[in-house]
């Protein structure tokens, strides 16, 4: 391991691979994403974004390679990378049977923090997210941008250097959507936050990130900032079209049977 | 071990914030107790067919159907856990830094304070059918105990069987599948002695066996631990253990 480039990473795999039977869902992808970037992964459905993010976070262990977050292996070292990352699940992970303040205060506690901790730090999030005046009611009364927002503060509550989140805003209209961008831009600005984000929102992609990769069947097919992939394709391309071209041309038409009901449970429950 | 207690007692206070929010499910699950000890019990203490030494029928099965009742609730707690799945909690849960085991840990001893509400709705239906019950002190700690032993045991094993199904509609067929032969290979609602040998052997590997066991010595007066209470409260603690140790190794592949 180079530790003079592992210091200044904050994502690095090497050869990460997680084969499910005879699928191979991810293919030996290497990954370098830097402290303070807001990087994109892109990809039609069932290219691997979800599973990527997955091992990262700990929550599947890869079949072979290695990564590394926050400079902490995921495989010898998962309760150091559960303490320096944020994650925001596709699916609605907030407990809509508890109010938002409930929903945080359970968070603060698995994550060790001290009573004073708690309220000093539950109260700023929820002053960033604007939820303040929502925070002692049942989150099922939430709207879909309010849940988002909720997450995002569960998330970031203890102040982790880098942040997962896997189609944060699948589902959310546009007011909400761009609501829940400009929260993780100031997230970037405030706090200097690395942010992992899988989306197949081309707008996302554009609007928040500073380099993307596009995976198309479990492999990375390139890496770059949007403007510069635009750019290589030509002086008029969009990112749907650097998309098209490197995402195998299939912008919807992927994706499992339990992907698309999973995205579209998720969009019915923020809607 | 601070920490365990403090992420444990953490899972332990939303479940319970979400009981009192919402004690449908309790209310519910107190039906069928009543059902077997009005109807069931009553009946079949006017028949005399089933000796139960000193004790009347009614006396006799009233721990049994506590047992029942905790197993019946306990046993369902996988479909929660599939639930949680589903809508993202147990991603959000793994995904901290809590031990997997103050994880499941808590969600056993959540299990617990719904079987102690059980408990309280059979005491006072058996008070009121004048069933004669021990409210000494001591005797109503070691049923809260028992209580809560048992339905840890039935709740892990029900995380368990989620884990390894995965889908709600697999896990109410095993759910269904695992609930009445439970309960009928156990003494709940006749003594060992009644039953053919090899349906005894089977009911001596049951828990819930064991659960009943002492629950009759401690609930009702006359009652006594046919096993002893060291066996009794040995081989529940064994059986949590177990349980608990496959549970944990377990939970973190409902995320995957």
């Amino acid at each position: 391991m180079n530790n003079d480039i592992s210091d200044k990473l904050a994502i690095k795999t090497s050869e990460l691979t997680r084969q499910f039977g005879n699928l191979i869902a991810v293919d030996h992808i290497e990954l370098r994403v830097s402290y303070g970037e807001i990087f994109g992964l892109l990809g039609a459905n069932g290219a691997g974004k979800s599973t990527v993010i997955k091992m990262l976070t700990t929550l599947l262990p890869p079949t072979i390679g290695f990564a590394e977050v926050g400079g902490f292996d995921i495989i010898k070292s998962p309760g150091d990378v559960r303490r320096s990352i944020g994650y925001v699940s596709q699916l609605v992970s907030a407990d809509g049977t508890l109010t938002g303040f409930e929903n945080l205060r359970l968070s603060a506690k698995l994550y060790g923090l001290t009573s004073t901790e708690r309220a000093e730090r539950i109260n700023d999030a929820l002053n960033f997210m604007g939820l303040i005046d929502s925070a002692h009611k049942l989150v099922k009364t939430y709207s879909g941008g309010m849940i988002r927002r909720l997450e995002l503060a569960q998330a970031m509550l203890h102040r982790p250097a880098i942040l997962f989140l896997d189609e944060p805003t699948i589902g959310l209209d546009p007011v909400a959507r761009h609501m829940v961008w400009d929260r993780l831009l100031n997230l970037k600005r405030d706090y200097g936050m690395t942010v992992l984000i899988t989306t197949h929102d081309m707008e996302e992609a554009e609007a928040l990130c500073d380099r993307l990769a596009i995976l198309h069947n479990g492999r990375i097919s390139v890496v770059g900032a949007p403007a510069e992939l635009c750019a290589e394709l030509g002086a008029s391309a969009t990112m749907d079209d650097v998309f098209i071209h490197y995402a195998g041309g299939s912008i919807h038409e992927g994706g499992t049977f339990g992907e698309v009901s999973q995205a579209r449970r998720t969009a019915q429950r923020l809607g | 071990m601070k920490r365990f207690a403090r992420e444990s007692a953490a899972i332990v206070e939303v479940e319970l914030i979400k009981l009192v929010r919402d004690p449908t499910e309790i209310i519910s699950r107190a039906i069928q107790p009543v059902l077997w000890l009005v109807v069931f019990g009553q009946v079949l203490a006017q028949a005399r067919g089933i000796q139960t030494g000193q004790l009347s029928y009614l006396a006799f099965i009233t721990p049994g159907i506590l047992a029942q009742s905790i197993l019946f609730s306990a046993i369902f707690y996988g479909i929660a856990i599939i639930w949680e799945r589903d809508l993202g909690v147990v991603h959000k849960l793994l995904v901290s830094p809590a031990k997997r085991s103050s994880l499941v840990f808590g969600k056993a001893v959540a299990a617990g304070f719904r079987g102690i509400l059980q408990a309280t709705v059979i005491y006072l239906i058996a008070f009121l059918m004048h069933v004669s019950l021990k409210l000494e002190p001591i005797a109503i700690g070691a049923v809260l105990v028992s209580v809560m032993l048992g339905s840890g045991i039935f709740a892990t094993f029900s995380l368990i069987i989620a884990c390894i199904v995965k889908t709600r509609e697999r896990f109410m067929g095993i759910g269904q599948l695992l609930t009445m032969p439970l309960f009928f290979a156990s003494n709940a609602i006749y003594p060992l002695d009644l039953m053919p040998d090899w349906l005894r052997i089977i009911a001596l590997l049951n828990p819930l066996t064991y659960l009943i066991d002492a629950l009759r010595g401690l609930m009702v007066t006359g009652g006594a631990s046919i096993h002893g209470y060291a066996v009794d409260f040995s081989v529940m603690i064994a059986v949590f253990a177990v349980m608990l140790f496959i549970a944990v190794r377990l939970y973190p592949t409902l995320a995957e």
